[in-house]
């Protein structure tokens, strides 16, 4: 079985983001960067079922600048094979995302797909979805476990209320949850064996894929302040203000 | 010298969430129990933080001083328990094999030090012999194809824990100094060595530390390190590495005391507004600040150097004078930011005080160093 797994780079979760002044994105000038957390899942996944026999080779993509080799480097030092860097200088919006992966799925061959389930940076939740409409391959979302089996793969997906269990036939897209596992920390030999593995690059227009977005951003805004609460003094106050003030009663 | 800087990055980057996600979160308990938990422990060696300076080709990360002195601020920001666990299998506990040791120590000891199999101890101090170490008393008299050790080293860090014992000895008791002095690696299980009772320190709890006392304990004439007479210039040698590397942990300490002073500065009010707002705890804060950057520096500069191959002995002693003094000052102004709150131990800062006196001591006092830096000096005039 070969396996592909997407990896993300982006603002690091322990940063603390702010709103550029003109309102256009967050500001990422030097802020920390890393590999998304749900992709880091699903590079543990993939390496566990390599452990485990059931995976012959593991392929890492990413998708942006020359920059996002960091995490590329990460995903191998963790134990993926090899990695592809799909090059472009431009915002990577979901359906450009899925359109690149269709088209690598293609090239390579591949009979797994492990996405995950969103990014921390824009939390769209699209791409495996988008690349499931796109492959016509069976989805399991949200998957908090995966049992590969012969030609299927069986997922336990987390939904609203409880879990449902799906079994998928091979090739198939999988996206991770957070209760899959619990990500390794890549070794500090294995970090510098990881610089002799190879990674190819590829641009989109190579892969015959569009960047053009069809999403503009129109601005950005901070969550709102959370106001200092008050103390009431009575019961009554209490009702009268949820009452008139608040209107929640 | 930085060989890659990704790599580099990516190590540091590692350690640093190793650090934030498992030590930290662990700082209590090792506090409390005076052990670093086995789990703890494990994580390390499966890491690869305990082969950090053993050569490559020996299962080691082979790090340059520079890269070396990265990881070493990362880890500053947690208990320098954690690194004490360690930190003799880098440095006082390996380099001496990793220096002058033949190609058969090499091959037998730096794998296993390096995996974290075997921890590694130095043993220079003894009940009578400190700052003054080429004084020491331990004595190595040769029968056949054996040294015979008797002696008694204190103070010795992960010695409750060893499987090898670098151990200075006077190899020649007709010199009185250093040129009587031998250096062995003397291997657990060696008749004639027993422990002392672990002893009660004022902080670095978790980091064990005890007396090994050598009772007509046979060593093998091959597990002599370099030839007969060397063994202090070989701990010397040691010591001036690990001096930059105490350096780099004091910097992380302090970036680690500054970061939680900031924070309860910025919470805490008083007289109603932050403390942080007040410019008598701004002073505090941009002092620690400036003098942590100013010691970063110097320890960075002097990595720098010795990797090009320049002699840093003077500025190696200036980096641990300063930086140790440096931390000592910024953990006493993150004490008096958190006014009573940094004297209970709820705060972490109460033990942070209390574990960084102690790097003002070992590995050479700050008036050791004064006398290295100021006897350079003296010897480059004339
Ligand atoms: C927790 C801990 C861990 C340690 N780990 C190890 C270890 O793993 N291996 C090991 O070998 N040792 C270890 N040591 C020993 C440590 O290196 C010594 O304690 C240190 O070198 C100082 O020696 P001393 O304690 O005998 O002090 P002394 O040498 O007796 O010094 C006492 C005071 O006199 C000052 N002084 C001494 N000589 C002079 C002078 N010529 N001029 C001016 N002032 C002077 C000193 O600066 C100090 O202030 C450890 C110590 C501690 C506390």
């Amino acid at each position: 079985m070969k396996v592909l797994v997407a990896v993300k780079r982006v603002v690091d979760a322990y940063v603390k983001v702010r709103v550029k002044s003109d309102h256009s994105g967050v500001e990422l000038a030097n802020a920390k960067m890393a590999i998304n957390p749900f992709c880091e899942i699903a590079v543990e996944e993939a390496i566990r079922l390599k452990e485990q026999g059931k995976a012959e080779e593991v392929i890492a993509v990413s998708i942006g600048t020359s920059a996002s080799q960091e995490q590329i480097r990460t995903a191998l030092a963790l134990g993926a094979d090899r990695g592809i860097l799909v090059e472009t200088d431009q915002e990577a919006q979901p359906l450009s995302v899925a359109r690149i992966l269709k088209a690598i799925v293609e090239k390579e061959g591949i009979d797994l797909v492990i996405l995950g389930k969103q990014s921390i940076d824009t939390d769209n939740n699209q791409v495996g979805q988008m690349l499931g409409a796109l492959t016509n391959m069976p989805q399991g979302t949200f998957a908090c476990k995966a049992e590969p089996g012969d030609g299927t793969i069986t997922v336990t997906r987390e939904i609203d209320g409880g879990e449902q269990t799906v079994a998928l036939k091979l090739p198939a897209i999988v996206t991770t949850d957070l209760r899959l596992n619990e990500p390794r920390y890549a070794s500090l030999p294995n970090i510098m064996k990881a610089k002799k593995k190879p990674i190819d690059t590829v641009t989109p227009d190579a892969l015959g894929v569009s960047m053009e977005s069809r999403i503009r951003t129109l601005s950005v805004e901070p969550p709102p302040q959370r106001s200092a609460g008050i103390k009431v003094g009575s019961v009554d106050e209490l009702i009268d203000k949820l009452k008139n003030e608040a209107k929640v009663i | 010298m930085i060989r890659d800087q990704e790599i580099l990055d990516q190590l540091v980057a590692i350690v640093e969430r190793f650090v934030r996600e498992r030590l930290i979160p662990a700082e209590d308990e090792v506090a409390e129990t005076n052990r670093v938990p086995e789990d703890i422990v494990a994580e390390m060696k499966e890491l690869g933080l305990f082969g950090m300076t053993i050569p490559e080709q020996y299962g080691g990360l082979g790090l340059t001083m520079e890269e070396e002195v990265h990881v070493a601020m990362a880890l500053g920001h947690t208990s320098p328990a954690f690194r004490s666990i360690l930190g003799t299998n880098n440095g006082i506990g390996s380099a001496a094999v990793v220096f002058d040791g033949s190609d058969a120590q090499k091959q037998r000891f730096l794998p296993r030090y390096a995996s974290g199999e075997w921890v590694g101890c130095f043993c220079l101090t003894e009940p009578d012999v400190g700052s003054d170490a080429a004084a020491l008393k331990t004595t190595a008299r040769r029968e056949g194809d054996h040294y015979i050790l008797n002696g008694t080293k204190r103070y010795i860090t992960n010695g409750p824990v060893a499987d090898t014992f670098n151990v200075m000895a006077r190899t020649n008791p007709e010199i009185r100094g250093a040129r009587g002095i031998s250096a062995f690696i003397v291997e657990k299980g060696t008749p004639g060595i027993s422990l002392g009772a672990i002893d009660k320190k004022m902080g670095q709890a978790g980091s064990l530390t005890c007396d090994v006392i050598f009772e007509d304990c046979p060593v093998p004439a091959v597990n002599l390190i370099g030839e007969e007479g060397e063994g202090f210039i070989t701990a010397m040698k040691v010591l001036d590495r690990g001096r930059l590397h105490i350096s780099a942990v004091s910097v992380g300490v302090a970036d680690r005391l500054i970061g939680d002073a900031l924070s309860y500065a910025l919470n805490r009010q008083q007289f109603g507004k932050a403390i942080a707002e007040h410019q008598l705890i701004q002073a505090m804060l941009a002092d620690s600040r400036t003098e942590a950057y100013a010691a970063r520096c110097m320890v960075l500069e002097t990595a720098r150097a010795r990797d090009r191959g320049d002699n840093v002995s003077t500025e190696s002693s200036a980096c641990k004078l300063f930086a140790t003094e440096m931390v000592g000052r910024v953990a006493d102004r993150a004490v008096q930011i958190h006014g009573g709150a940094g004297y209970v131990s709820d705060y972490a800062v109460e033990r942070f005080y209390r574990d960084v006196r102690l790097f003002r001591l070992y590995e050479g006092t700050s008036q050791i160093q004064q006398l290295i830096i100021a006897r350079n000096m003296i010897r480059d005039a004339s």
